[in-house]
């Protein structure tokens, strides 16, 4: 146990800070974001991600929203389980031909009003896979798009850019 | 080849009773090409596991008017690709299913795809078939249009015919495709008495995407784009896996820097995805402290990828013949950096982590998977080398660069979570040697005045020249099969992820444990949703 502790003590906070900046657009950003969160969702949006299609990179780069330097948790913007706590559907990936009903549920189980972030290339226009027997093609294929973000995949600080830009809308 | 080895023995035997195999090799002569009549597929498969040979892949190509299926063999690191034709008007092969459980969801992946029929299946239920096609049209066949003919919105998959359960207190929990977390679409469906697993299904196939099919017709360089987004987090094992058979093909070699720097890019991966693993294990058993070490050292870890390849997952690094970016001494100076300063941090964490009671409670004996299944299923990778598989293509069937290193393949021996978790701990051990190793010699080709490239020049292949490529990615052999067309046009190409193989494997290891233990059972496999519906 005092091994842990050590462990805790001597690794400090990583979370990058506003005031002594390592990555001064990211804090710049996040506080940008949570300025319009305040806004408009009274201090926090609460995130469903789908994923319908994607080859799993997108996925990656959204779980390190969660990790220790971007924190993302600390600007309101959280992770849900489910649509029906969600402000916003983050989906990614072409959507598959065997996951369309799927995110037509997701979508009509998100309660009013929502917004659909369409994460990485794939998800903003086919990507790599295009339209075919097999997959829709783009998220806006199957339901409305609020804003993309564009990537393979988008890193963490993309994915924030674009998390700002649904909340300028 | 060596007549000392197996095949020779076994090429004998075989032939001394029904079989007349004229063995022959595929380019680079590494892979032995055996050919047999159809009728004899499912005997072959009986001689096979009696000599223990393990069942790697199977794939199927349509070529106007047969269907040459392939089933890939191998044992003490040497590989024997078995092949047949069978007549397209009435496609029929007697299943190896029968004999092989690995062959099992290979061959109704070929059955949905091909429509060829594994006579005396024990499970010939649509697989990778939902609704997005009717059931008497095969994608993968030739006269398939890439578009198909899709319904304006596909229906849900509502009467697939899952395994039912009956009894007093038996209950079921349909789980998916859209999961609670951040993670892959697919659909588990549990029966339970309390708490306890009875049975759980997997139904996988959301994410088909129909990679098989937009592969034909592209580029070498096009195919390298879209293997290294077969399965997100392995995009640098696929891609190597689909150039090395593009290489074959084409009769190149790559140039001794670029192996190197593949090498460096392929453990890279493996500690970066194993760093996100491990801390996701402890996550489902509650233990924060340790996710959030293991992935603020994961965030490290990426952000020196960007660092010195552009990526922080390493896309596209891998092309064609060689690699797309060299490394400079200053980049080699501060992946040695990173090299000591993980191996430190490992070094002070990993025993905290130890010696933690309750973490150990939840992690020893859960979600235990006997060697015996672990064999029969093929699993590989972690999986397979905690449960008493010790296979590791790098070692067994060494590649560039693996042939000029010695390193130690990690094993445990408790076939549980804990052995899965300790296992990729070791793994990454090794792989911080290797590429310490990696970039010793890197440095001792610049001092020999070595050749200095990076991608061998490009020859175009001769129609219907193939390749078969074989790397260890992290999550185990990753196996990538190519055909060329005329104009170095890609004709087929079948990409085995090692989790085709792992996922029946979590079928087995969860029985017995508790529902709330799931999550981790299915944590400590972790097998990829993309890499296997393709």
């Amino acid at each position: 146990m005092l091994r842990l502790f050590k462990k805790i003590i001597t690794t400090g906070v990583v979370t990058e800070e506003c005031k002594a900046p390592k990555d001064d657009e990211l804090e710049k950003l996040g506080i940008q974001v949570k300025r319009h969160i305040d806004k408009q969702f009274s201090g926090s949006i609460a995130i469903r991600q789908v994923d319908a299609g994607s080859c799993n990179g997108c996925e990656l780069e959204i779980h390190a929203l969660n990790n220790p330097y971007y924190d993302i948790e600390r600007f309101g913007i959280h992770f849900v389980a489910s649509p029906r706590h969600a402000d916003v559907l983050l989906v990614t990936g072409p959507v598959s031909r065997h996951m369309q009903t799927a995110l037509l549920r997701t979508y009509e189980a998100t309660p009013n009003p929502k917004w659909v972030v369409a994460v990485g290339d794939c998800a903003a226009c086919g990507g790599e896979f295009g339209v075919s027997y097999a997959s829709c093609g783009a998220v806006a294929n199957v339901i409305p798009v609020d804003v993309v973000i564009a990537g393979c995949p988008p890193t963490p600080l993309a994915l924030m850019k674009g998390l700002l830009g649904l909340i300028n809308k | 080849m060596s007549s000392l080895n197996w095949t020779t023995d076994f090429l004998n035997q075989l032939n001394s009773t029904e079989f007349s195999i004229v063995p022959a090799f595929l380019p680079g002569d590494k892979t032995a090409l055996w050919q047999i009549e159809s009728t004899r597929w499912q005997q072959f498969s009986q001689y096979a596991i009696e000599q223990k040979l393990r069942w790697a892949a199977g794939w199927a190509e349509h070529a106007e008017t047969v269907f040459i299926v392939n089933a890939c063999f191998e044992k003490e690191g040497i590989y024997v690709l078995l092949r047949t034709r069978v007549n397209a008007g009435k496609p029929e092969l007697p299943s190896q299913a029968t004999v092989y459980p690995a062959a099992n969801r290979s061959e109704r992946h070929t059955q949905d795809m091909f429509g060829i029929n594994f006579t005396g299946h024990p499970d010939n239920r649509r697989w990778t078939r939902h609704q997005a096609w009717p059931q008497h049209s095969y994608p993968l066949r030739k006269n398939y249009p890439v578009q198909g003919e899709p319904p304006a919105i596909t229906p849900p998959d509502m009467d697939y015919p899952f395994v039912k359960s009956y009894g007093e207190g038996v209950y079921e929990i349909p789980v998916g495709p859209v999961h609670a977390g951040i993670i892959e679409p697919g659909h588990f469906r549990f029966q339970a008495v309390g708490e306890l697993i009875l049975n759980l299904e997997e139904r996988l196939g959301y994410v088909h995407k129909g990679i098989e099919k937009i592969a034909e017709g592209r580029t070498p360089e096009s195919l390298a784009r879209l293997a290294g987004r077969v399965s997100g987090d392995t995009t640098v094992g696929h891609c190597w896996a689909a150039c090395m058979a593009m290489e074959q093909a084409a009769g190149i070699e790559i140039p001794p820097r670029a192996a190197l720097i593949r090498g460096i890019l392929a453990e890279g991966e493996r500690i970066a995805n194993h760093l996100g693993d491990m801390g996701a294990i402890c996550n489902d058993v509650a233990f924060i402290f340790a996710q959030m070490q293991f992935s603020r050292l994961r965030e490290l870890w990426l952000r020196t990828n960007a660092t010195i390849f552009g990526h922080r997952l390493l896309m596209d690094t891998i092309v064609p013949g060689g690699v797309a970016c060299d490394l400079s001494e200053a980049s080699c100076a501060l992946i040695k950096q990173d090299v000591v300063r993980l191996r430190k941090e490992l070094s002070e964490l990993m025993p905290a982590i130890d010696l933690n009671s309750s973490l150990e409670d939840r992690l020893y004996t859960a979600g235990y998977l006997s060697p015996e299944i672990a064999e029969a299923f093929g699993t590989l990778g972690y999986v397979g080398l905690s449960s008493g598989q010790d296979f590791d293509v790098r070692r067994d069937a060494a590649y560039p660069p693996y042939d000029q290193v010695t390193f130690k393949v990690a094993l445990e021996d408790q076939c549980d979570i804990a052995s899965r978790f300790w296992v990729r701990y070791k793994q990454i051990n090794a792989a911080l040697k290797l590429i310490e190793q990696f970039i010793a010699q890197l440095k001792d080709g610049v001092n020999l005045n070595e050749s200095q490239t990076l991608q061998a020049e490009w020859q175009t292949p001769q129609a219907d020249s193939e390749g078969l490529g074989i790397v260890e990615g992290w999550r185990g052999e990753i196996t990538a099969y190519i055909r060329f067309d005329a104009g170095n046009k890609i004709a087929r190409y079948y990409p085995r992820d090692p989790s085709i193989l792992n996922w029946p494997a979590l079928e087995k290891l969860t029985l017995n444990n508790i529902v709330p233990d799931f999550p981790v059972c299915n944590k400590s496999l972790n097998g990829s949703y993309s890499g296997n519906d393709l």
